[in-house]
């Protein structure tokens, strides 16, 4: 047992996990106050560091003001996806919503292959990526970086549904749309704020991992690991994503562990969430927090 | 709606056999008649690239069909056809090279192993049901497509497998034209077992569950067992089709079998209708024909747009994409509720009602 590689990849999975927890957390919100599964939530992410790279690298722009473009941007492109293509399947069965989602995202995913290329591509740099040492754990930087906005993210969400006038209504909408729509909110407008902030907070998502990382189509893998995270924490908890998140980053880790200790099966990093998601839709189809919906006849 | 279901004038169905004949009437039957003896003769005048078409849609098409049992009939979305579609092309190889049983015969069985398969996979299916079920089919895609890159008695690992033409009693089956008629025996008999399934009980009591799977459990339908039974079933149909195109093609390789098979699977049935047997085959013959098309445009505008050039893999990706929104949103019922309307709007020409 190698304490020190174990220690680093838990730390890793928890950086990654916080990740997740977050890309978790914009599909959390959008299903809840939507009722749409999101399959094109890793274009979300893809998209928005793509057009942020090309605001700094082909524009030139300065890093604070293209990543505000990169915002707004996002912000127009989840209120124009909302209400030219998601409003008209309102009321549709779910096969076609499904459907829909995964329409957009191989569309998205082509587009920006075809517009960006396949190949991964540096990020300019912003922050000096330096390795620093926490408690005797090599961490670079960036990495921490990405933990603390991950933070700072889930902080703004909880205060945003606790105390804003728009966090509220959307509350009230994802309870009961009727009784929201006879108290006076548009519903219009919040399901078209749902998918702008998710846009926009997978977009800062995008640019983080992107930072990191480098910009690829790989962007995109992170929306397919969202399964896991979300079915794990349950469909509609904010908090069961952020859980569910983290908990499946570590578990990548820890089977990239025993992996590279014991069983040298390889690979098994990437697929060992998605044996946990089918035992927990074996056992605990509503995840760890998830509301059980009840079918009355 | 009004319109589509009217019956021919003339046609006066008296029993119960009547009305739930494969064939409405005698010339849909005459002209299904008609256009399979003309596919008989099609090798003899069909350019290669036509032939080459024609086997494409047999293949798929049959995979379609299975997949629209499992969506269009019994409700159940499945993300996870390709895989089985990738299973039944490994396993009839895996058969043929191992025991040396004639590939023809191999086919068949690689069929069988693969609703085996369909029927593991299912079990999730007899306890969770929509969105649930379609995120388990997601995770059972990655875990077969994970399989074939590592199961190297089975699947020859990241190197793929080599797979024999078909052949039976010496006779081998290589060239396009032979292996058209074998495409299009499966596919007639593909057809004829899924449109008589639909007239059957069982049939009836996958739509039961589709429609409304608390009353059918009332009725006293097993909801797992038909759950379960229409994953079997369509993973059948995915395995034949999947054995066609490995032996088609000479070699299988796991890379061929991704989630993008799967969607451009669900593509062809959304397209073509949900809940219509003949509708898959319309889907199929749309998304196969439509990158072919796509290569023809961008042929012409490559002398203008050179952007066209390069990213025509990107297009070909994107149309599909774009087709599967634009159905949902324009057409939702499909290229065969379409047929319908078309075919019913003639029987009243000048008239609208």
């Amino acid at each position: 047992m190698k304490w020190e590689l174990f220690t680093q990849l838990m730390v890793n999975g928890l950086i990654v996990g916080m990740l997740y927890g977050v890309v978790a957390m914009c599909f959390v919100l959008i299903y809840k106050s939507t009722q749409v599964v999101n399959f094109a939530q890793g274009e979300f992410l893809l998209i928005g560091a793509w057009v942020c790279w090309a605001f700094l690298v082909e524009f030139q722009l300065p890093f604070w003001l293209g990543f505000l473009l990169t915002l707004g941007f996002m912000m127009i492109f989840g209120i124009v996806l909302q209400v030219v293509v998601l409003r008209p399947m309102i009321g549709e069965p779910i096969i076609s919503v499904i459907m829909l989602t995964i329409g957009l995202s191989i569309t998205f995913q082509a587009l920006m292959n075809w517009m960006f290329g396949v190949f991964a591509k540096p990020f300019p740099q912003v922050f000096d990526t330096e390795t620093i040492s926490i408690f005797g754990l090599n961490v670079q930087t960036a990495y921490m970086m990405s933990l603390v906005i991950s933070i700072v993210i889930m902080i703004a969400f909880y205060y945003f549904f606790k105390y804003s006038k728009m966090g509220l209504a959307m509350r009230a909408t994802a309870f009961d749309q009727q009784v929201a729509q006879s108290l006076g909110i548009s519903v219009k407008n919040v399901f078209a704020m749902a998918w702008a902030i998710s846009a926009m907070v997978s977009a800062l998502a995008g640019v983080v991992v992107g930072m990191v990382n480098g910009v690829s189509q790989a962007l995109a893998t992170i929306g397919i690991k969202v399964f896991p995270a979300v079915i794990l924490g349950g469909l509609d908890s904010i908090i069961g994503a952020i859980v569910g998140g983290v908990l499946i980053g570590v578990l990548e880790n820890l089977a990239e562990y025993f992996d590279s200790q014991w069983l040298h099966v390889g690979n098994l990093y990437s697929i060992a969430p998605f044996y946990v998601l089918i035992i927990i839709l074996m056992i605990k189809p509503y995840g760890l927090f998830g509301t059980k919906d009840i079918e009355r006849i | 709606m009004a319109g589509h279901n009217q019956m021919k004038c003339g046609q006066f169905r008296t029993t119960y056999e009547q009305d739930n004949t494969i064939f409405p009437t005698p010339l849909a039957r005459g002209v299904a008649i008609g256009s399979i003896i003309f596919l008989l003769f099609a090798p003899l005048f069909a350019g290669p690239y036509f032939l080459n078409l024609a086997i494409q849609i047999g293949y798929y098409g049959i995979a379609a069909l299975g997949l629209n049992i499992l969506v269009g009939f019994t409700g159940q979305i499945s993300l996870g056809h390709s895989a089985f579609f990738g299973f039944g092309a490994f396993a009839s190889a895996w058969i043929n090279n191992t025991t040396g049983i004639p590939v023809f015969f191999s086919i068949p069985l690689a069929g069988l192993m693969t609703l085996a398969v369909g029927l593991i996979v299912g079990i999730p299916a007899g306890r969770i049901k929509g969105l649930y079920l379609a995120i388990a089919t997601l995770a059972s895609q990655f875990i077969l497509e994970d399989f074939f890159s590592r199961a190297e008695w089975f699947s020859g690992g990241t190197y793929g497998a080599m797979s024999n033409p078909v052949s039976i009693f010496g006779y081998v089956f290589d060239s396009d034209q032979s292996f058209f008629y074998i495409v299009l025996f499966w596919l007639v008999l593909s057809y004829v077992l899924g449109a008589n399934l639909m007239r059957s009980r069982d049939g009836r009591a996958f739509v039961a569950v589709r429609d409304h799977y608390l009353s059918a459990e009332i009725m006293g339908i097993n909801l797992t067992k038909y759950r379960v039974m229409s994953f079997g079933i369509s993973s059948f149909f995915a395995g034949i089709g999947g054995a066609l195109f490995g032996h088609y093609l000479g070699f299988v390789s796991a890379e061929g079998f991704t989630i993008l098979l799967s969607i451009q699977f669900l593509a062809m049935i959304i397209i073509g209708g949900l809940g219509s047997v003949m509708g898959s085959l319309m889907g199929c013959v749309f998304m196969v024909l439509l990158p072919e098309l796509m290569e023809f445009g961008a042929g012409g505008l490559k002398d203008v747009f050179p952007a066209f050039g390069y990213g025509l893999t990107y297009l070909k990706e994107m149309a599909i994409g774009i087709a599967i929104i634009m159905f949902l949103i324009f057409e939702p019922d499909g290229l065969a509720h379409r047929w319908k309307m078309t075919k019913s709007y003639w029987k009243l020409y000048p008239f609208s009602y």
